[in-house]
């Protein structure tokens, strides 16, 4: 199974392993990746599950769809290389991601 | 000060939960009024997952969380609830016995016999920007809603945002402002076309300013704005303004519920698993918004929910009728209520 770290706002990282098919969004709350709020569970409605990806997996990972990049306006601190992470599907090929979280997710 | 509206009861949030129970009210001759602070009705299910499908509401195998608002709609059209929608219930206040005056945000007062707390996770509110300092502004300065559009007249004005919220404000508050600039990170709106292309017409006859960016500070004192930061690709951008108006659309919070008294558990309702009343008398709570041991989070317990809570409700609002179980089926009497007898 891939693994993702996940870096949070205050330093704690997780490495764990995600399941092939999910998101790194359900993989961050299974395993209580507590920066990662997901209100709208994964609908691409919210928001509030927000990930700076590292700036070396940014190419794998890809841009986001114009979907997306719509409810990117309702996030804060956005980068260039920030995604929704309920947008991103695992897939082998994300073995060893890092993303990074924020620190506020709008509430 | 308004007139009072009198009801039998009053519903706080119309999500799926809020609107079965006028259903179930109804089917008792209770009539219901509903206050939402969401300009829609249905909830989280159309606020937050409007076109994805639920599989689990029984007897439907299949229903969008749009689909599944509108067809409680149409369930509970016989009985003719009043909706009030944008309004925020702030205060409940016990002034009989029991009989209640409940109050919104937009100064709408409230009396009837019971209240139904249906607020599911809380109400949606306007996120707000991690701006440092923000909060000494706020409600001063920075507004997360328009309720006067008088009071920006004259003034420097920063709108910031890229949907509809933001381009319909900019549109609306354009005329009357002394300067108005819009702010968004990019240079694409998601708001309605022709709103952008109105919004792009001001821009290019010089009637606004248009900065890609996004605010990274703000200036001022007490409370009073003079100047913004907006953080852009390359620069820092200085730009003077008197109020900041941001729309970064809702986030729920649990809001006023937590000050009225009610005896709860991590911000949720204790409520008695018989009747779904809470620790006041004729206060009712339903739906995500309580606990109970076994409570799930889910529509057709909410539903369960709401017709245990009726039962009780008929007690207060009718209490010289003696409750006769029914059902739909088979009562006529019922069946004059839906008007299909
Ligand atoms: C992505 C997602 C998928 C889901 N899928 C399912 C599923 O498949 N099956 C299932 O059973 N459940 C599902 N749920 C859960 C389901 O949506 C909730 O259980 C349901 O919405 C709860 O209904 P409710 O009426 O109690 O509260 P809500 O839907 O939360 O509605 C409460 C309303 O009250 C309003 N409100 C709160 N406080 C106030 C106030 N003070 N004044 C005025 N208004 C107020 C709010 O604005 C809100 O509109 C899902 C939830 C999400 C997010
Ligand atoms: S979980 Fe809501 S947008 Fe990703």
């Amino acid at each position: 199974m891939p693994k993702i770290t996940y870096i949070e706002h205050d330093g704690a990282v997780h490495t764990v392993e995600a399941e092939l098919g999910s998101t790194v969004m359900e993989t961050a709350l299974r395993n209580d990746v507590a920066s990662i709020v997901a209100e709208c569970g994964g609908s691409c409605t919210c928001a509030t599950c927000l990930v700076h990806v590292d700036e070396t997996w940014f190419a794998v990972v890809g841009p986001p769809s114009a979907e997306e990049e719509e409810m990117l306006d309702t996030a804060f601190e956005v980068k260039p290389t920030s995604r929704l992470s309920c947008q991103i599907k695992v897939t082998e090929a994300l073995d060893g991601l890092i993303v990074r979280t924020p620190a506020y997710q709008g509430r | 000060m308004s007139d009072t509206i009198k009801t039998d009861v009053l519903i706080i949030g119309a999500g799926p939960v809020g609107l079965f129970a006028v259903f179930e009210l109804g089917l008792l001759d209770i009539k219901a009024h509903l206050v939402d602070i969401l300009d829609k009705v249905g909830g989280q299910c159309a606020e937050l997952y409007p076109e994805k499908p639920i599989y689990d509401i029984p007897g439907i195998p299949l229903i969008t969380g749009h689909g599944l608002t509108e067809a409680l709609m149409r369930q509970i059209k016989p009985f003719g609830p009043t909706f009030h929608l944008g309004e925020m219930v702030t205060a409940i206040e016990n002034i009989g016995d029991p009989l209640f005056r409940v109050t919104t945000d937009a100064g709408k007062t409230f009396e009837c016999k019971a209240v139904v707390i249906a607020a599911g996770g809380g109400s949606f509110q306007p996120k707000r920007p991690p701006i440092p300092g923000i909060e000494p502004y706020e409600e001063k300065s920075v507004f997360y809603a328009v309720r006067k559009i008088e009071n920006f007249r004259g003034k420097r004005l920063l709108v910031v945002g890229g949907g509809d919220s933001a381009l319909d404000w900019t549109l609306n508050l354009q005329p009357i402002a002394k300067r108005l600039t819009l702010v968004h990170r990019r240079d694409d709106f998601r708001g309605a076309p022709d709103s952008v292309n109105k919004m792009r017409a001001l821009v290019a006859a010089g009637a606004m300013d248009l900065k890609i960016g996004q605010v990274s500070g703000l200036e001022g004192a007490d409370g009073v704005l003079t100047a913004a930061s907006i953080k852009g690709k390359d620069a820092v951008e200085h730009v003077e303004c008197d109020a900041m108006l941001p729309f970064f659309g809702l986030t729920m919070k649990l809001g006023p519920v937590a000050d009225w008294g009610l005896e709860m558990d991590d911000e949720l309702i204790k409520v008695n698993t018989g009747t779904f009343e809470t620790n006041k008398v004729g206060l009712f709570a339903i739906g995500d918004i309580n606990t109970y041991t076994g409570k799930l989070k889910l529509i057709l317990s909410g539903f369960h929910e709401a017709a245990l809570m009726a039962q009780k409700a008929h007690h207060y609002v009718h209490p010289d009728k003696r409750l006769v179980f029914q059902y739909t089926t088979s009562s006529t009497s019922l069946q004059k209520k839906l008007g299909v007898a």
